[in-house]
C-alpha cells in the first residue's frame, strides 16, 4: 500500500518564537525543524508499510529550504518526499493551504493519507478535515490506535466522551494522536541513505493551481493586531538546587495547603 | 444574512460549550439560529429557544446518529445556502473542529479557531485568539463569507433567556464519501482510585513519569496530601492510566485548591481543564515547558528525585 504522510516544517521548537510585528505572521526566519507532532504519523506510516509492503511518501507545503527538514522523515525510513514550494503560498491560511496540499495529494493517489496531531506553531489541528473534504475521502481524526486490514482502516480515538472505534474503507485520511506510538530515531545508515532518496519540488503551476487561490489572496481569515495576554498571577520558577522538595513544602505550608 | 450556532449534543442534552457560544452570539447578532444534527434530536432542539435561539434548525436522520463530522458538513453546506447564513459559530470539540474545518474547505469561508472572545468593532466581527502558548493575544477577522469560528471551551457561559423558538426541519442529503466512515463501537473506560471531581488536592502525572510505574510516585504523594491522582491525554492514550483520571479538553475540568503537575508540559488542551485550580505547582525538567507560564510555583528539575522526597517531607510533617 502507498501511504502519504503530511509533514510540516515549523520554527525550531527549542528556540523562542515570535510573531513578526510588521507582517503579523509567525517569524520563520530562524532554523526550521520537522514538526515534532508529525513524527508519530511518520512512524505509523512506516509500521504499516513494514506490515503490508508498499511505500511511504512525505508531502509538505513549505518554502524550498524545507527539503532539508523533510530529509529527517526520509532518514526515519520514508521512501521519498514531495515539497510544494512557491513564493505565492506564503501567508496561506487553512483554506488556502488545504487547497495546495489536497492537490499534491491528489497527484499521489495514496491508499492512506496520514496527518500528525497538530502544528507546533499553529496548534490548529484543523487541516486534515479541510483536505479530506477537498479530496472527498473519508476522515478519521485523533487516532490513538490505527490498524489496517482487508482494505479497511480502523481507528480508536478519544473524544470528550471517552473512546470511540471508527472504521473507513481505503483510501481515507487519518490524523493520529501523538500517543499512538514511540517514533523511532533515525539510524546512522538511515541518515546517510536519506540523501540518496528521491525528493521532488513542485510549483503551483505543476499542480495546475492559480496564485489567486493561495497566499493572502486565497485566504479567508485576516490578522488585525497583536496584543499582550491578560495579566496573570505571578509564576515563581526556580531551578532545583537539591532543596526543591523543601522549597515546595515551605510554599505549601505558607498557603496552608500542607 | 444571519448567524448560526452549531449545537452539539451528548445523549439527550446539548453540550455546555455550545450553549455558551449561543449565549454570546445572541449578544452580538439579531435573530440567531441554532442547528442540531443527530438522530432523534427534535425534542432537544425544542429546548434551545430557552437559551436564546430565535429559530432552531433540526437535521434529524439516521445518517447523523454517529458523532462523525462529514455528514454534518453536507447538512450545513445546504443550510447555509438555503437560509442565507453568513456566520457559523462552534464550541470547540473533537467533532466540531472537524465539522468546521470541513465546512471551511467546502464553502471557502475563513475559519478562526481557539477563540476566547468575539466582539463587533464598528460592525466588523473580531475574534481574540491566544497564540504561541497563550503568550500573545491576536485579533483576527474574516475576509470572506461564511465567517466560521471555533470557540475555546469554557470561554462563554450559557444563559437562560426563557424564550422559545420554532423548530424547522432541514433536509439531510449525505454524499457517499461522507457516509463511508462508520462508528464501530465505544470503549468503556475503567476507573480506579479516588475520583478527581471535587478533590481538594490533585497530584497529576504526565509523560514525564517515564512509564506506567511512574504513577506510583504520584499516588504516594497524593496519599500523603490526602488527594486524588490525575493524568494527561498522552498517558491515557498510551494506556498508562485510566481515562477517568484525565484532565483537559477531552477529559475532566477540575478546580482543586492545589494542583501538583509532575512531568506535564502544560499544553493548552490540558490547561483548559485545570486552570481554575487555586494553587498550581509544577515540576518539569524543561525550563521552556508551557506549564511554567501559568503555575504559582515551578521547579525546573527531575521529578524522580523531587517527588519521593516531597512525599517523605509531607509525611514527616503530618506525623509531627
Ligand atoms: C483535540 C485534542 C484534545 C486533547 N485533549 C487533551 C486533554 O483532555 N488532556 C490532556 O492532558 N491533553 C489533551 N490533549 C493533548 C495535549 O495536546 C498534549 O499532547 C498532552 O497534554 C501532553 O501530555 P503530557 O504533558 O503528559 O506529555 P508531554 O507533552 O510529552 O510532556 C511531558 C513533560 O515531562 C517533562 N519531563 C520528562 N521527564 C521528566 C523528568 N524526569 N522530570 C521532570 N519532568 C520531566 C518533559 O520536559 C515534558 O515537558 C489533546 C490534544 C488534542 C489535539
Ligand atoms: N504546510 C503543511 N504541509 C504539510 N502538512 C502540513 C502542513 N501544515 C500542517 N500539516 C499537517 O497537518 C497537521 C495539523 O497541522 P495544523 O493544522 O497546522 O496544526 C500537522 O500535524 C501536519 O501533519
Amino acid at each position: 500500500m502507498k501511504v502519504a504522510v503530511c509533514v510540516k516544517e515549523v520554527p525550531d521548537p527549542a528556540a523562542p518564537r515570535k510573531i513578526d510585528a510588521s507582517t503579523l505572521r509567525l517569524d520563520r526566519s530562524g532554523e526550521g525543524a520537522l514538526n515534532p507532532w508529525d513524527l508519530p504519523a511518520v512512524e505509523a506510516a512506516l509500521r504499516l508499510v513494514e506490515e503490508h509492503g508498499g511505500e511511504v511518501v512525505c508531502v509538505s507545503v513549505a518554502p524550498e529550504r524545507a527539503a532539508a527538514t523533510q530529509r529527517k522523515a526520509l532518514a526515519m525510513g520514508a521512501d521519498r518526499a514531495v515539497l510544494v514550494a512557491d513564493e505565492a503560498i506564503a501567508g496561506s491560511d487553512l483554506v488556502a493551504t488545504s487547497r495546495v496540499l489536497a492537490e499534491a495529494l491528489r497527484r499521489e493517489g495514496a491508499d492512506l493519507v496520514l496527518f500528525g496531531q497538530q502544528g507546533a506553531d499553529s496548534d490548529g489541528a484543523v487541516l486534515w478535515a479541510a483536505v479530506a473534504d477537498r479530496l472527498r475521502l473519508p476522515l478519521m481524526s485523533q487516532a490513538a490506535g490505527l490498524e489496517v486490514s482487508g482494505g479497511t482502516a480502523r481507528v480508536k480515538r478519544q473524544t470528550e466522551h471517552g473512546y470511540e472505534v471508527i472504521e473507513a474503507p481505503l483510501p481515507c485520511v487519518v490524523a493520529v494522536s501523538d500517543a499512538i506510538n514511540e517514533p523511532r530515531y533515525p539510524s546512522l545508515k538511515g541518515i546517510m541513505g536519506a540523501k540518496k532518496k528521491p525528493q521532488e519540488t513542485l510549483s503551483l503551476a505543476d499542480l495546475g493551481l492559480d496564485a489567486g487561490g493561495v497566499g493572502e489572496a486565497g485566504s479567508g481569515t485576516a490578522v488585525y493586531a497583536l496584543g499582550p495576554p491578560p495579566p496573570r498571577g505571578d509564576s515563581l520558577v526556580v531551578e532545583d538546587d537539591g532543596q526543591a522538595a523543601e522549597r515546595i513544602l515551605e510554599f505549601l505550608v505558607e498557603r496552608k495547603l500542607a | 444574512m444571519g448567524a448560526l450556532v452549531y449545537v452539539e449534543h451528548h445523549g439527550s442534552a446539548p453540550v455546555k460549550a455550545s450553549l455558551g457560544v449561543l449565549a454570546k452570539a445572541v449578544k452580538l447578532f439579531p435573530d440567531v439560529a441554532a442547528i442540531v444534527c443527530g438522530s432523534g434530536v427534535r425534542e432537544l432542539a425544542g429546548t434551545l429557544g430557552a437559551y436564546g435561539a430565535a429559530t432552531v434548525y433540526v437535521a434529524d436522520d439516521e445518517a447523523l446518529s454517529a458523532p462523525l463530522p462529514q455528514p454534518r458538513v453536507d447538512v450545513l453546506e445546504r443550510v447555509l445556502a438555503d437560509h442565507g447564513v453568513d456566520t457559523v459559530l462552534f464550541g470547540s470539540s473533537v467533532l466540531a473542529t472537524d465539522v468546521a474545518a470541513g465546512l471551511a474547505a467546502r464553502t471557502g469561508g475563513g475559519l478562526n479557531w481557539d477563540l476566547v472572545d468575539l466582539r463587533l468593532e464598528n460592525g466588523r466581527l473580531v475574534g481574540t485568539r491566544p497564540a504561541l502558548q497563550d503568550s500573545v493575544y491576536v485579533d483576527v477577522g474574516w475576509k470572506t463569507a461564511p465567517r466560521l469560528a471555533l470557540v475555546r471551551s469554557g470561554s462563554f457561559e450559557p444563559a437562560q433567556t426563557g424564550g422559545s423558538a420554532p423548530v424547522v426541519d432541514v433536509p439531510v442529503e449525505v454524499s457517499e464519501f461522507s457516509r463511508a466512515a462508520t462508528l464501530a463501537g465505544h470503549e468503556s473506560a475503567e476507573s480506579s482510585g479516588p475520583a478527581i471531581e471535587g478533590a481538594e488536592v490533585i497530584v497529576a502525572g504526565g509523560r514525564g513519569l517515564g512509564s506506567p510505574d511512574g504513577f506510583r510516585l504520584c499516588e504516594e504523594l497524593a496519599g500523603a496530601l490526602g488527594g486524588a491522582v490525575a493524568s494527561t491525554r498522552a498517558v491515557v492514550d498510551s494506556g498508562w492510566y485510566p481515562y477517568s483520571t484525565q484532565v483537559g479538553q477531552t477529559g475532566k475540568t477540575v478546580a482543586p485548591k492545589l494542583y501538583v503537575a509532575c512531568g506535564i508540559s502544560g499544553a493548552i488542551q490540558h490547561k483548559v481543564g485545570m486552570q481554575g485550580s487555586g494553587t498550581i505547582v509544577a515540576i518539569n525538567k524543561d525550563r521552556n515547558a508551557p506549564i511554567f507560564d501559568y503555575c504559582d510555583l515551578g521547579i525546573v528539575g527531575d521529578l524522580h528525585a523531587i517527588v519521593p522526597r516531597l512525599t517523605e517531607l509531607v509525611r514527616q510533617r503530618k506525623t509531627g
